[in-house]
C-alpha cells in the first residue's frame, strides 16, 4: 500500500467512530460569520488609518496627488540617497521614461534598471526598488503585493535595502477579509507590514534583517 | 477510554525526532527551577509579550467572533481531512508541484534526503519550522552530508548554540543578549570581534553571516503555517525576511507540513491573518507573510514538493475529545500566560511542543506512555484556554490524558497501580458512614505533621504527593463532632430535615 492510500485510510479509520450526523455538511446557505468582513470607514478616514499604522510600524509615508507623484519619488529617492534603483516592467509612472526590460535609463542623477531577469547579485548591489502594489489594508497597515503590473517578481521588493511603494487610495480596504476578496490565490503574493524585523532578542522588536531595512511608501490621492 | 477508541492507530515512532525528552517533566523542571538566569530571561519575555498581545487583541471589536470562526473551521477540517487533503493535492499537482505522502519521521526524513540529493545540493536553507524539529530533520540531513543552515535569527542562536529550542515562536527565548553575542563569537567564525550585545548589532552580524548564503542557494527547506485545499496555496508568516528568502530564491523548494495545517478554503485566511499574528507576535500582522500556489514561471522556485507528515497525527484524531489538539495554530499564546511555563521554560517538557499545548500535543502524537509526565505539567488554572486563538480546551484535554494515562497502565499492568489501591480503599471507606467518620477522625493525627495550616512533607509513599506540593492540615475538629457539640447527639434523618440555625457555620 501507498504511504498516500495507508494514510488516507487512517483518517477514515480515526474518523469512523464519529457520531452519525456530524459530518455532514451544513445544510443550505452558510451562515454568515459573527465577525467583521466590511468596514466602514470613508476614504479620507482610510487613508489616514493606514498611515498611521504603517507609521506605528516603522514605514515611512509621503502623501501627495497624482500631479506631484514624480516629484515625490524625486524626493523620496533624494532623501535616501539612492543612486541605483530597479524597477519593474510596467510602472506606469506619470512623466518617467521607464527603460525597456533588460535596460538602464536616468532619472536625474539616479540610474534606473529595469528587470529583465537581474541575478540576486545584481539585485543586491542597487540601493533601492520602486514597487506599486495590489491591495492595502488599512487596520493592520499591510501592503499586499502580487507580481502584476508594476510589482515584478518577489525578489525585487526583497533584495534591494530601500523598497518605495506607490499606493493609489483606490486600492486601500479596511479590513483583512476585504483584501482577500480583491486577491487572486494562484499569484505569489507578498504582505509586507513594515521593514523586516525581528523580536528574536529578548522579544525586543529590532527593525531591519534580512528583508529592506527601509519601506517607505507613497500614498496618492 | 483506551485500546479500541484509538482504533491501533500508530503513533509517532521512538528512536527519530525531539518529541520525547529523556527525562520526567518533574526531574527535569527541578533543574530547570534552580536556573535563575532562565528564570529571569523568561520572566522578562513573556511578560513582554502578554502585554503586546492583549494591546492589539484589544483594538478589535470581533475578536471573540473571529475565535468562534477558527474553532468552527478547523472543527470542520478535522471532520473532512481526508476529502481536504486529496483536494489539496489535486491544486498543488495541477499548479506544477509535487506532493508526497509520509507516515512518520522516518519516512518524511528519507523524501527530504532523497530530494536535496536529487538536486546535487549539499547545503540548504531553512526556514522555522517546527514540524522539520519534530522529525529531526537535519540530523537526518547531516546523516546524508547536507549541512542545514537555520536562517531564522533564534533558530540560528540554538544551532550555533548547539541547543535546542524552547519556544514555539522563540526558540531562542531562554538565552539573553549577552549569552547571545557569546555565541556568535564563538561560532559564526566571520563576525566583528567588537560585536556589542545590543539587538540591533546582532541581528546585523546574523544578516552579515546569512546574506552570501542565501543569495547563492539551491535548495530551501520550509514549513507551512497554512495551507487552502481549495486553492493548493501554502502560506508561510514571518518577520525578518529570511522566510521570503528562502521561499524566493533558490531553485528547488521543499515544504513539510503536517497534515492537520490545512484549511478548506481561500476565504478562511480572513480569519487566521487575523487570529495567528495577534496572538503570537502580539502584532497587527507579522512582518511578512508569503503565499504560493504551486510553480509561477520565471518567479522563485522552479521545483516546488510538498511533504503531507502523519507521524501520529492520525492516532490523535481518532481520539474524538483529544482530537482538537490538533486544532493548534502554533501561536504560542498559551506558553506566554502559562504559569508552569513561565518558571520552568520549554527544555522541561522535552519535546518541541513545549507549554500547555505541548502537554497535550506531545503524548497524543507519541501515545501517552511515552510522556506521560506531561499531562501532570499543568495547574489546570485555565488561562490557556482564554489565550487559545481556536479555543482549544487545554485544561478538559490535560484531564482526559490523565485519564487516558491511568487507564492505560491500568490495562498494561495486572498488579494495580498506588493510584488504583488508594482510589478502591477510599471508596470502600465512603460507602459506610462509621467507616468513613472513623476515617477523618484518624486523619486529624496528620495535624502532628502540619505546621502554620500546612503539611509540607509526607512520609512515603504519601510524599510523592507533597513533594510538589503543600497539604493542608486537618482541621482540629471534623464537622460531625463539631455538628454534636453545637446540636447534641441527634440521628442522621434530623440532620437532613432538621432547621440548621447557623448554615454558615465557620
Amino acid at each position: 500500500m501507498t504511504a498516500r492510500d495507508e494514510m488516507l485510510g487512517r483518517i477514515r479509520t480515526a474518523l469512523a467512530g464519529d457520531p452519525p450526523g456530524s459530518s455532514a455538511p451544513p445544510a443550505g446557505d452558510a451562515p454568515a460569520p459573527g465577525y467583521r468582513t466590511h468596514g466602514e470607514l470613508g476614504t479620507p478616514a482610510l487613508l489616514d488609518l493606514l498611515a498611521g499604522r504603517l507609521i506605528d510600524y516603522r514605514s515611512h509615508v509621503r502623501r501627495t496627488g497624482p500631479e506631484q507623484l514624480l516629484d515625490t519619488v524625486r524626493a523620496a529617492l533624494a532623501g535616501r540617497g539612492a543612486r541605483r534603483v530597479v524597477l519593474p516592467p510596467g510602472l506606469d509612472l506619470p512623466g518617467l521614461d521607464q527603460p525597456e526590460a533588460g535596460q538602464a535609463g536616468t532619472f536625474g542623477d539616479v540610474e534606473l534598471i529595469t528587470d529583465g531577469g537581474l541575478s540576486a547579485q545584481e539585485l543586491d548591489q542597487a540601493d533601492g526598488v520602486i514597487t506599486r502594489a495590489a491591495v492595502a489594508v488599512a487596520e493592520t497597515g499591510t501592503i499586499i503585493l502580487d507580481a502584476g503590473p508594476g510589482q515584478g517578481r518577489r525578489a525585487l521588493s526583497l533584495i534591494p535595502d530601500y523598497h518605495l511603494c506607490l499606493i493609489e487610495a483606490d486600492q486601500v480596504v479596511a479590513l483583512v477579509p476585504e483584501a482577500l476578496a480583491r486577491l487572486r490565490p494562484d499569484r505569489p503574493l507578498t504582505w509586507i507590514s513594515g521593514p523586516s524585523a525581528t523580536s528574536d532578542i529578548e522579544l525586543d522588536r529590532v527593525e531591519g534583517v534580512h528583508g529592506p531595512r527601509t519601506l517607505e511608501v507613497i500614498l496618492i490621492s | 477510554m483506551s485500546g479500541p477508541v484509538y482504533l491501533g492507530l500508530p503513533t509517532a515512532p521512538r528512536g527519530v525526532g525531539h518529541l520525547r525528552g529523556d527525562e520526567p517533566f518533574p526531574v527535569a523542571a527541578r533543574r530547570a527551577l534552580a536556573d535563575t538566569q532562565l528564570r529571569r530571561n523568561l520572566g522578562r519575555a513573556t511578560r513582554t509579550i502578554r502585554a503586546k498581545r492583549a494591546a492589539v487583541v484589544g483594538e478589535l471589536p470581533d475578536w471573540e467572533a473571529l475565535r468562534d470562526a477558527g474553532q468552527a473551521i478547523k472543527a470542520e477540517t478535522m471532520a473532512h481531512l481526508d476529502r481536504y487533503l486529496q483536494q489539496l493535492e489535486e491544486q498543488v499537482t495541477a499548479r506544477g508541484g509535487v506532493v508526497h505522502w509520509a507516515r512518520d519521521a522516518v519516512e518524511a526524513n528519507q523524501i527530504v534526503v532523497d530530494l536535496v540529493r536529487a538536486t546535487g545540493a549539499t547545503e540548504a536553507v531553512k526556514v522555522k519550522s517546527i514540524v522539520t524539529d519534530e522529525i529531526g530533520l537535519n540530523d537526518a540531513l547531516a546523516g546524508a552530508g547536507i549541512t542545514a543552515h537555520e536562517t531564522d535569527l533564534a533558530e540560528l542562536i540554538v544551532q550555533l548554540g548547539h541547543d535546542r529550542p524552547s519556544h514555539i515562536l522563540v526558540p531562542a527565548i531562554h538565552r539573553n543578549r549577552a549569552e547571545i553575542r557569546e555565541i556568535f563569537l564563538h561560532e559564526m567564525g566571520d563576525v566583528d570581534p567588537g560585536l556589542t550585545d545590543s539587538p540591533a548589532a546582532l541581528a546585523e552580524a546574523a544578516r552579515q553571516h546569512l546574506r552570501r548564503r542565501f543569495l547563492s542557494a539551491k535548495v530551501g527547506i520550509s514549513g507551512a503555517n497554512f495551507a487552502i485545499a481549495e486553492t493548493g496555496t501554502l502560506c508561510v508568516v514571518e518577520s525578518e525576511g529570511n522566510g521570503r528568502m528562502c521561499l524566493t530564491l533558490p531553485d528547488t523548494l521543499i515544504t513539510v507540513m503536517g497534515i492537520e495545517k490545512i484549511l478548506p478554503s481561500w476565504d478562511d485566511l480572513g480569519v487566521f491573518m487575523q487570529l495567528l499574528p495577534r496572538s503570537s507576535t502580539g502584532e497587527r500582522m507579522s512582518p511578512y507573510t508569503s503565499m504560493w500556489t504551486g510553480v509561477t514561471p520565471g518567479d522563485g522556485p522552479q521545483q516546488f514538493h510538498l511533504v503531507l507528515l502523519d507521524n501520529g497525527r492520525t492516532a490523535a484524531l481518532a481520539d474524538q475529545t483529544g482530537r482538537q489538539a490538533l486544532h493548534c495554530i502554533r501561536c504560542s499564546a498559551c506558553l506566554n500566560v502559562c504559569p508552569v511555563y513561565e518558571r520552568v521554560g520549554g527544555h522541561a517538557y522535552g519535546s518541541v511542543y513545549p507549554g500547555p499545548i505541548g502537554a497535550v500535543l506531545s503524548p497524543m502524537l507519541t501515545g501517552v506512555e511515552d510522556n506521560a509526565s506531561l499531562p501532570y505539567a499543568s495547574s489546570l488554572c485555565g488561562a490557556c484556554y482564554d489565550a487559545c486563538p481556536v479555543k482549544i480546551d487545554i485544561p478538559s484535554l490535560l484531564v482526559h490524558l490523565r485519564a487516558r494515562h491511568v487507564d492505560e497502565v491500568a490495562d498494561a499492568h495486572r498488579v494495580p497501580s498506588p493510584e488504583a489501591v488508594t482510589m478502591a480503599a477510599a471508596s470502600w471507606v465512603m460507602a459506610s458512614p462509621a467507616r468513613y467518620e472513623a476515617a477523618q477522625r484518624g486523619g486529624r493525627a496528620g495535624r502532628l505533621l502540619g505546621r502554620g495550616g500546612r503539611i509540607r512533607r509526607l512520609p512515603p509513599p504519601l510524599s510523592a504527593w507533597t513533594s510538589a506540593r503543600d497539604a493542608p492540615q486537618p482541621p482540629a475538629q471534623t464537622f460531625r463532632q463539631w455538628w454534636r457539640s453545637e446540636h447534641g447527639d441527634i440521628n442522621h434523618g434530623d440532620i437532613n430535615h432538621g432547621d440548621i440555625k447557623h448554615g454558615d457555620s465557620r
